[in-house]
């Protein structure tokens, strides 16, 4: 138990990181522009909890000031991240709206046809 | 118990993401991508941000769910099978992954209150919110108050892109209605 619990401790790192480059992953090796935006925005979930998973203390609880409590999760980080969600829900919104012109210029949303296109022409 | 169930919910996130990876079907992903939305929202509920949990289950499950699947109607809803090969995207992968993870082992664990990020700004905030703002929750009076010219700066970008996406769409409608509607055969 004593080898496993450090490493428990640091899972939220790994998963983390995982999910970054899992998205790091789709945004270089697929080819479907949907797909890419798919992995850009897990990518950008990863940093959510890279950010708050430090912010948490064990005993603690959510930053609402009460009686009942003294020990409080860091609130610094869950204000930044509720700026990151909105701001990464706006680059979203306007890298489909790309993909929409995109497929109405060239009939398709695979990078790979586009290239083929653009040489034939 | 906390660490149990963290431990359990990222597994489910992280099996989530290898069957975004490998699914073809676009309509399963974008469905996939909300599961993965409201997981990530019950890890932030886990961790005590339950302000960013309702806004990652509103914003995130919602708004984008919303958003991708009207970008597929408007698109097409099948991925092809990759022609390139995907070694060196994973080789990249692999390398950048390993030297973050090589990272972490310096990072305090989850859940001490002896780090440093515990020890600087956040107290002030905890200490003297209701004194300065009156608001209970330091995470409103954070957002709205210490930190207001963030959430300004926030909310240009929102305006800006708001701007963005309609400039990019009424182009398509005015084109639409010259052409009587040929380009719908790229469907």
């Amino acid at each position: 138990m004593n080898t496993i619990t450090p490493l428990l401790l640091h899972y939220n790192y790994f998963i983390t990181i995982f999910l970054m480059v899992s998205g790091l992953y789709i945004v270089i090796a697929r080819g479907n522009m949907i797909k890419k935006l798919v992995g850009l925005s897990l990518f950008q979930s990863s940093v959510y909890l890279l950010y708050v998973s430090p912010g948490k203390i064990l005993e603690g609880t959510a930053p609402i000031i009460d009686d009942a409590y003294s020990i409080y999760s860091n609130p610094l980080p869950h204000v930044l991240i509720l700026t990151a969600i909105v701001v990464g829900v706006a680059t979203l919104a306007l890298g489909l709206a790309l993909v929409v012109r995109i497929h109405e210029a060239y009939g398709t949303i695979e990078e790979d046809e586009i290239f083929d296109r653009e040489k034939g022409l | 118990m906390i660490v149990l169930v963290m431990t359990v919910l990222l597994t489910l996130l992280a099996v989530i993401t290898i069957v975004i990876i490998r699914q073809r079907s676009l309509f399963a992903v974008v469905i996939l991508t909300g599961v993965y939305s409201f997981l990530m929202a019950s890890v932030l509920i886990v961790l005590d941000a339950v302000d960013v949990a309702m806004t990652e289950a509103s914003v995130g499950a919602g708004v984008s769910t919303v958003l991708l699947l009207a970008t597929l109607y408007l698109t097409q809803s099948r991925e092809y099978p990759q022609p390139r090969p995907a070694i060196i995207p994973l080789f990249v992968a692999l390398g950048i992954g390993g030297a973050l993870i090589a990272g972490t082992f310096g990072l305090p664990p989850f859940g001490s209150a002896d780090t440093p990020i515990h020890n600087r700004t956040a107290p002030r905030y905890l200490a003297k919110s209701i004194e300065e703002t009156t608001v209970p929750n330091v995470v409103t009076s954070v957002l709205a108050d210490y930190r207001g010219y963030d959430t300004m700066g926030e909310t240009v970008v929102i305006f800006t892109a708001g701007i963005g996406v309609l400039l990019l769409l009424l182009g398509r409608r005015r084109r639409y209605s010259s052409e009587t509607g040929e380009e719908i055969q790229g469907e």
